[in-house]
């Protein structure tokens, strides 16, 4: 706290009110506001901000420049889908919506520049204006000339601006194979343990006490810490499911005291809450819902990666299975595997050294429509003619994206297809047709 | 009466730390030109030679000026104009024409801002009209009809030259370059760039028009001479108006030039680069430190920003990790090793973690798969780990092939600074094959 007030040039109310708002934020806050200057002075042209995700980057700047009104116009890269956006929402934050009216309709920066200039004679800054580019690493997506062009805004323009870039991605990443002005880097660091555990601890329940919810979030960051640091994935995981916490204090069966026994009561929950909700699998609704419903017996609702069954026609089902025989077995083993006189498989005998390792390690190889439909008719117990239908099956097959076509080539003669579909997905299809797929896979012989 | 009142001039000391914060961070961030280039007089004296023999005797001239980047090309040229504009006869006769490459993207743009800063007549307030070409012609037109001793000189200046040069057909450079060696209108153009190789860019017949006169900024820099820089640059102007601190602060900076540990800082940024800009950017960091507390720049503060300016990225980036995307990373770093520098996928490094983990018996980390690929997905996001090749949604996500983009000592390093590494893992990193 004693950090950030006394930077002269800002009011002392002020930066109290931000210190209250930056908690465990206070020394990047005091960076910040020493390398900012007083208002009227000049600031470093560009700065460049990096850190992980949720570890206060925006909410600092946001709140920085809030708190002490100073001129600024936040961006994010998101949104800002042309550079039209971009120069339009500058203008229209530092000199009115007049100045925005001026762009043409496809501005370039020279526009930009141009109109910047004109209105910054009439207005010139009295305090260091910012841009803050949130999401920075997009800027690289775009037109080559505007991140060079941006980190140099102060000298293009001739006003006093400083552009903030916030990113994950460190600035190595970044620079621009001719060089250009190089920002000043600034790191967020990770919240520790400890600062997490301070953090999310203030958003207590007023019924609750304070310490009641600190060793609740301390068993949520036991079980989750490991896994997640993302401040905003736990305090969301930390709301979720802290009615669950509170049941059994509810009900009268335990103390606020009786630490252990809660934690017994909530630990396998949390577990279960990292396979579903974390995952997604389960929305949020769902897990609430699912929380007040006592009898049912949470993640027995399938989330989203059980749908994964789909309804095929019977051939189809044998299509796709031939197809991952094919794509997961190497081609010289089918005669031991699909004809009916072959010799006794000894898998060290006829592969060489280096074929051993497995093809679920490596994902699947390519294959000829030929080696599909040899694999399919030996596959299939009946005889089934090579109709329209067939093929037609194979195509929306593709379509369905559970084959992919691999070369573009050729359409019509000799396609080469991949099998796109899971180890646990094709088993559960050739279960419904009593296929015993293990069997004739290679790597589980 | 008078002089003792100057002489006396007391400020207080959060008065006299905003006045040297104002006059140095105008100094060190805005790029505020010097009272006179240092280090390149030469460069100087033939530059403002030449553009003077065209302000005045209508010489028409064309000139690269080529430097690394933040090695004063344009602190270069804007010193000269100051210089030039001074003489009368100069300021009266001489038109100028900034372009810069990273804002005239192509020439159409940059037609219209030459009309436009030439105020030429079919300019209307702000707008420019007529087509291209039309542009072009009235613009050539203009430049054809003047002649030597009548009309005015133009001054182009042409920043980040090189992109000029990716114009089609480089009409621009074409037409500016003829124009300067005909006998029409006397123009200079000078050209500013920071690539050694610009004139490999140039299409011949632009080349062949080009004067090839070209003043390289390429710095002879010693280390006390950088070192003096630094004072030069730290030390405040005769006329600050609280003499006794400016005198007070002047002393505290000689002092801390001659500082060893400060030396030693200095060397080490010396020897890696000898620009202008990285020594602004530390002396930044450095001045952000002063404060009314503080009103002096102690060894410190210069260690400090100078481990700021020195930290590695991508250690940073590491720290925050967590275990389990730390263990992905070991497990790659194995796969690195065992494959030599083969791409892999998800699965081998499940694969290789899977190993870690049977031959603890712990099970600690016994993570799904899911939240396994969650953790893969954040690596990426990251530019930790890179696809090698673009077709994503062809193969399934766990079969993808990438690289990473860390190397051995980093991650080693970064375990080492790792806050409550279990030490299983870290064996585990250490054991040279998983």
């Amino acid at each position: 706290m004693a950090a950030l007030s006394q930077h002269p040039g800002y009011e002392e109310e002020r930066l109290q009110r931000v210190a209250e708002q930056l908690p465990c934020r206070e020394v990047q806050a005091g960076v910040l506001l020493s390398l900012m200057g007083q208002p009227q002075q000049y600031s470093y042209p560009s700065v460049f901000i990096y850190g992980h995700r949720a570890s206060g980057k925006s909410h600092v700047m946001h709140v920085l420049l809030k708190e002490l009104e100073l001129p600024h116009a936040t961006v994010s890269c998101v949104e800002c889908v042309s550079v039209a956006l971009l120069f339009e929402q500058v203008l229209l934050s530092f000199f009115g919506c007049e100045a925005a009216s001026l762009l043409p309709r496809s501005p370039s920066l020279s526009d930009f520049v141009r109109i910047y200039r004109q209105q910054c004679s009439q207005s010139p800054a009295k305090q260091t204006r910012y841009i803050v580019m949130e999401k920075a690493e997009l800027l690289r997506d775009t037109d080559a000339n505007l991140l060079p062009a941006l980190l140099r805004l102060q000298e293009l323009v001739e006003d006093n601006i400083t552009v903030i870039l916030l990113s994950e991605i460190a600035w190595d990443k970044f620079r621009p194979n001719t060089g250009c002005f190089e920002p000043l880097l600034l790191h967020f660091p990770d919240y520790s343990k400890g600062e997490l555990q301070q953090i999310l601890s203030q958003d207590r329940h007023p019924s609750y006490s304070a310490e009641f919810y600190s060793s609740y979030i301390n068993i949520l960051l036991g079980v989750f810490y490991s896994v997640c640091r993302d401040l905003r994935e736990l305090r969301h995981l930390a709301a979720l499911n802290f009615s669950k916490f509170c049941e059994p204090l509810a009900e009268g069966k335990v103390k606020e005291t009786d630490t252990h026994k809660l934690w017994r009561n909530i630990e396998p929950h949390l577990k279960k809450a990292m396979q579903t909700v974390y995952l997604r699998e389960v929305s949020s609704l769902q897990w609430e819902q699912m929380q007040q419903m006592e009898e049912k017996e949470s993640g027995a609702l399938r989330g989203l990666s059980a749908h994964t069954h789909v309804e095929l026609p019977y051939y189809s089902k044998f299509l796709l299975i031939a197809a991952y025989l094919a794509s997961y077995n190497p081609a010289r083993t089918d005669k031991r595997f699909f004809l009916k006189h072959h010799g006794k498989i000894r898998k060290t005998n006829f592969l060489k050294k280096n074929e051993k390792t497995s093809n679920h390690l490596l994902g699947p190889k390519p294959f000829p429509l030929d080696r599909l439909l040899a694999i399919f008719y030996s596959v299939v117990d009946s005889r089934v003619a090579p109709s329209a239908s067939i093929f037609s099956q194979i195509s929306s097959l593709v379509t369905l994206q559970l084959l992919t076509q691999v070369s573009h080539d050729d359409q019509l003669d000799a396609p080469k297809y991949k099998c796109a579909v899971s180890m646990d997905f094709i088993c559960a299809i050739s279960r419904t047709v009593n296929f015993d797929i293990v069997k004739y896979l290679y790597d589980f012989l | 009466m008078s002089k003792r009142k100057v002489k006396d001039t007391h400020l207080p000391v959060g008065e006299c730390v905003a006045q040297v914060q104002g006059i140095l961070r105008e100094r060190l961030c805005h790029q505020q030109l010097p009272d006179k280039p240092w280090g390149v007089e030469a460069q100087h004296k033939h530059l403002l030679e030449l553009l003077r023999r065209t302000a005045v005797h209508g010489e028409s001239n064309s000139v690269l000026i080529v430097g690394p980047r933040g090695a004063g090309k344009t602190m270069l040229l804007k010193c000269v104009l100051r210089d030039l504009l001074e003489e009368k006869e100069a300021h009266k006769n001489l038109l100028q024409v900034h372009l810069n490459g990273l804002l005239q993207t192509d020439d159409r743009i940059a037609l219209k801002e030459i009309t436009r800063q030439l105020r030429l007549e079919n300019v209307v307030g702000d707008k420019v009209f007529g087509s291209f070409a039309e542009n072009l012609a009235f613009l050539l037109e203009a430049l054809k009809k003047g002649d030597r001793s009548s009309s005015r000189s133009v001054l182009f200046v042409l920043d980040e030259f090189d992109l000029f040069a990716h114009h089609k057909n480089q009409t621009l450079l074409y037409n500016l370059f003829d124009v300067s060696q005909s006998a029409q209108a006397p123009i200079a153009v000078v050209g500013m760039t920071c690539r050694l190789d610009v004139l490999e860019l140039l299409e011949k017949r632009v080349k062949s028009r080009f004067s090839h006169r070209q003043i390289h900024l390429l710095s002879s820099l010693t280390f006390p001479q950088y070192l003096e820089r630094v004072q030069t640059q730290l030390g405040l102007p005769e006329d600050f108006p609280d003499t006794k601190f400016a005198q007070d602060w002047n002393d505290s900076i000689k002092t801390l030039c001659a500082d060893k540990s400060v030396e030693e800082v200095l060397q080490r940024h010396f020897n890696s680069s000898k620009d202008f800009r990285s020594m602004h950017m530390l002396l930044t960091l450095c001045l952000s430190r002063v404060s009314v507390a503080k009103p002096a720049i102690k060894p410190a503060d210069l260690l400090e920003a100078s481990r700021l300016c020195f930290a590695d990225a991508k250690a940073n980036m590491l720290h925050g990790l967590s275990i389990l995307e730390l263990c992905l990373i070991i497990a790659m770093k194995h796969l690195n090793d065992v494959y030599e520098g083969e791409p892999f996928n998800l699965q081998m490094v499940t694969n290789e973690f899977k190993k870690f983990l049977q031959r603890k018996s712990n099970s600690m980390y016994n993570f799904d798969q899911p939240v396994v690929m969650k953790a893969f997905e954040h690596l990426q996001q990251l530019e930790l780990v890179r696809a090698v090749d673009g077709s994503s949604a062809k193969t399934q996500r766990e079969y993808q092939l990438v690289r990473l983009m860390l190397d051995h000592s980093q991650i080693m390093e970064a375990l080492q600074k790792y806050p409550q590494c279990p030490t299983d893992v870290k064996q585990w990193a250490m054991s040279a094959f998983g």
